[in-house]
């Protein structure tokens, strides 16, 4: 039987008794008096209690003891006990059994419904695949189930329609809802070359696009699996309530036995009004409030930032992100949008950008793309590289045309003979936040090229928001002080730390946390390390690549403005946290103390019944109070 | 004479209680059987608990628990790895395997959905 039909049942059934109560003032009996009453509750006992009661057996059995052995126990006490007393002629209280089985199961059947609501999250995310895609093949296109969609298919998309898996556009334009995914209200217009995510909706054009992670490979299949697993995780601050509620059952019902005899023996109470006390302790208590407290605000709060394209790893980033002082940011890619052009050059510009450009096709560093983009636009022929090396921290070496020629930093420069020229060129680019690089070849330096890397626009806006949050912002690059300087200066950062070798950023970071809780916001791919190493992580995600293992938050959308809502969202579910704990804790803490009869001198007493209901309040209350996370309101933050 | 059976039983009732739930009452740990076509299998039941609480498997070789949930209360209706990301729910009077990546060794802690009752798989 499901537990609403139970609750039905018992409902039904104590309607009469509850009548009863009601209309005793006015002279009305329940026709059979006692003896219906037995009756109607014996039903409710056979029918609603029976599972409480098989579960507080099997658990006894067990050495253990939950919030059924409380409810069966309490129950069947007052339930013996009216039988016996209905045979020595005495007053009964079948009624409180019915009640507090009634109100208890209420409580659950909404707090089932709740907690269904709860984790509902990621299933809504599995709903948003589409569930079929038209493939291409040989010229025909031919609907196919989203299983049979393989890597390499080319994909055809018509207005309005999901797109299926994720994958590269190879012909059309159009924009794209990606909000399900990324959290981004406005639609992205995506044109070849573009990569697009499975179960974005198309909404302009037809386009078609080649697959490139199907199954469990794409970004919402492993966005589903980071938040399943995020709302199964553990947050520290719960292991206390854990070590409470292993010990708890069983000392509610040493309290219950005190109670007993304090009141029956010490205070002269007749053997029923002590009963009654002991019966009130023993439902009111409630284990659950504090067992649901932590998982089902980690549950909402996790699938709502999921929602805003914040993806948090577990309950214990949750609760770092909560003691954070320092904020740090990689400045390339972070507070800058990694996409530097190349502004000026000094020396032979054809040579100079031919020599740079053939070294740096074989490297991934960010100025490579720029020196290459500047290359192509000039048309110019690249000749090919024989012995290539990378300098770590300095640049990039090769063979060309049997001449070993170089391009990188200042570092790699020292060991060259910089003149005058040059050193004053260079001095004057740095000025103007340009990073400036070195090119030579067969020993002599042949040129500058200067290349700016331009702040986001989303972030002045950030740092502003996250220092009026009262954090200090630092930024870090592997950049020379000047362009660091300017940088950081045009975003308005607190501090800036320049030149850092990738390898170093970790260290500077444990530097950093000698003094607070540091939070490091970098991509995902370059700045594992220091990612890990950071007390909260957060990796900026763009485009499919989120690299989900080396963040401990990561935000879906290549948006900085994420950052303060990730900082913002983390709070709140910690603070929701916190919050349950707490009304849990001081429920039971002030419940049982009332139940068992402490403040009689002051008119406060509780009946089973209403204890029962106090009782089946409480668990409600928590997992109501969770769910208010997903009513949260986050800042928004203007370009 | 009444108040003083009263307390004698009320000692006696405190003293088992305590005994009963804070005893130390070891449970044997059970290992997984290996079936022919090299998949482990071992069977959790769960009523008022997790019997046995402990099941010991081998690593690597791919490994199904079977729970099957006797017990009505809806208190052990979901069964959940933190480590692992599992959370599911148990059908009643049902065999639900979970499988669980044996790739590598450790000890994992499960619990009901509220956290009130504990196991453990221990791969090794």
């Amino acid at each position: 039987m499901t537990i609403k039909n139970r609750f039905i049942f018992s409902l039904l059934l104590s309607l009469p008794m509850l009548l009863q109560m009601v209309l005793m003032p006015v002279g009305w009996m329940l026709p059979g008096g006692n003896w219906t009453m037995f009756l109607l509750t014996s039903g409710v006992m056979a029918v609603s209690a029976r599972p409480f009661i098989h579960s507080a057996w099997a658990a006894f059995k067990n050495h253990h003891a939950n919030m059924d052995t409380l409810v069966a126990i309490g129950t069947t006490t007052a339930y013996l006990y009216s039988i016996y007393a209905l045979f020595q002629h005495q007053g009964v209280f079948f009624e409180s059994a019915a009640f507090v089985i009634t109100f208890i199961l209420l409580g659950q059947v909404l707090e089932e419904k709740m907690r269904h609501n709860a984790s509902s999250a990621v299933e809504k995310l599995i709903d948003l695949q589409a569930k079929e895609a038209t493939v291409i093949r040989a010229g025909q296109a031919y609907q196919v189930p989203l299983e049979q969609v393989r890597v390499g298919d080319s994909l055809q998309v018509k207005p309005g329609e999901k797109i299926a898996v994720d994958g590269v556009i190879t012909a059309g334009t159009s924009s794209i809802d990606e909000s399900m995914v990324t959290g981004e209200s406005l639609p992205v217009t995506k044109k070849a070359g573009d990569h697009v995510i499975g179960s974005t909706i198309n909404q302009s054009g037809t386009f078609t696009f080649t697959a490139q992670k199907v199954g469990n490979e794409t970004l919402l299949a492993q966005i589903v699996a980071l938040v399943k697993k995020a709302q199964t995780s553990r947050a520290p601050i719960q292991k206390t309530a854990d070590q409470i509620s292993n010990i708890f059952v069983p000392v509610v019902l040493i309290i219950a036995i005190l109670t007993f005899v304090i009141w029956n023996v010490f205070l002269q109470a007749t053997g029923v009004q002590a009963l009654l006390f002991a019966v009130s302790v023993v439902v009111i208590a409630c284990p659950c409030a504090l067992g649901l407290a932590t998982p089902t605000a980690l549950m909402v709060g996790t699938g709502r930032s999921a929602k805003a394209g914040v993806l948090i790893k577990n309950g214990e980033v949750l609760e770092a992100a909560n003691n954070i002082q320092t904020i740090v940011f990689d400045k390339t890619g972070t507070i800058t949008n990694a996409q530097p052009q190349v502004t000026d050059i000094v020396g032979d510009t054809q040579q100079v950008l031919q020599v740079a450009a053939a070294l740096e096709k074989n490297s991934e560093h960010p100025l490579a793309a720029a020196i290459l983009q500047a290359a192509q636009a000039q048309q110019l022929e690249i000749p090919t590289v024989k012995d290539f090396k990378a300098l770590i921290g300095q640049g990039v070496q090769g063979q060309i045309n049997h001449q070993l020629a170089f391009v990188g930093n200042e570092k790699l420069a020292a060991a060259y003979h910089l003149n005058n020229d040059f050193q004053q060129q260079m001095m004057q680019l740095q000025e103007q936040a340009k990073t400036v690089v070195v090119v030579g070849c067969s020993q002599n330096l042949i040129g500058l090229i200067a290349i700016q890397d331009t702040p986001k626009p989303s972030a002045i806006p950030t740092i502003a928001a996250l220092k009026n949050q009262g954090l200090k912002t630092v930024m870090l690059t592997g950049d020379n002080e000047r362009v660091a300087q300017a940088i950081g200066q045009q975003v308005g950062i607190d501090q800036v730390i320049a030149n850092v070798l990738p390898s170093d950023k970790a260290d500077t970071i444990k530097e950093l946390q000698q003094q607070g809780h540091v939070a490091f916001v970098g991509d995902g791919i370059n700045d594992a390390p220091a990612l890990t190493t950071a007390d909260v992580g957060i990796a900026m995600g763009s485009g499919t690549d989120i690299a989900i293992e080396s963040g401990g938050i990561v935000l879906v959308r290549n948006d900085l403005r994420g950052v303060v809502q990730a900082l913002e969202l983390s709070k709140k579910t910690f603070k929701r946290i916190k919050l349950n704990l707490f009304w849990a804790f001081i429920y039971n803490a002030l419940g049982i103390p009332i139940a068992a009869g402490l403040f009689v001198g002051w008119g406060l007493l509780l009946s089973p019944e209403l204890a029962g209901l106090a009782m089946a309040l409480s668990s409600i209350s928590v997992v109501f109070s969770s769910l208010l996370l997903n009513k949260t309101k986050l800042t928004t933050i203007p370009v | 004479m009444t108040k003083i059976i009263v307390l004698l039983v009320a000692a006696a009732l405190i003293d088992f209680i305590v005994w009963w739930f804070f005893g130390n009452h070891y449970q044997q740990a059970v290992t997984a059987d290996v079936s022919e076509q090299n998949i482990q299998h071992v069977q959790v039941i769960v009523d008022g608990g997790y019997q046995p609480e402990t099941v010991v498997l081998k690593k690597g070789i791919p490994a199904q628990v079977h729970f099957q949930r006797q017990d009505p209360s809806s208190c052990l209706e979901k069964v959940v790895f933190p480590d692992l990301g599992i959370n599911e729910f148990l059908p009643e009077q049902q065999d639900h395997p979970i499988t669980i990546d044996t790739s590598k060794a450790g000890e994992y802690d499960y619990a009901c959905g509220m956290n009130m009752f504990h196991g453990k798989v221990i791969v090794k």
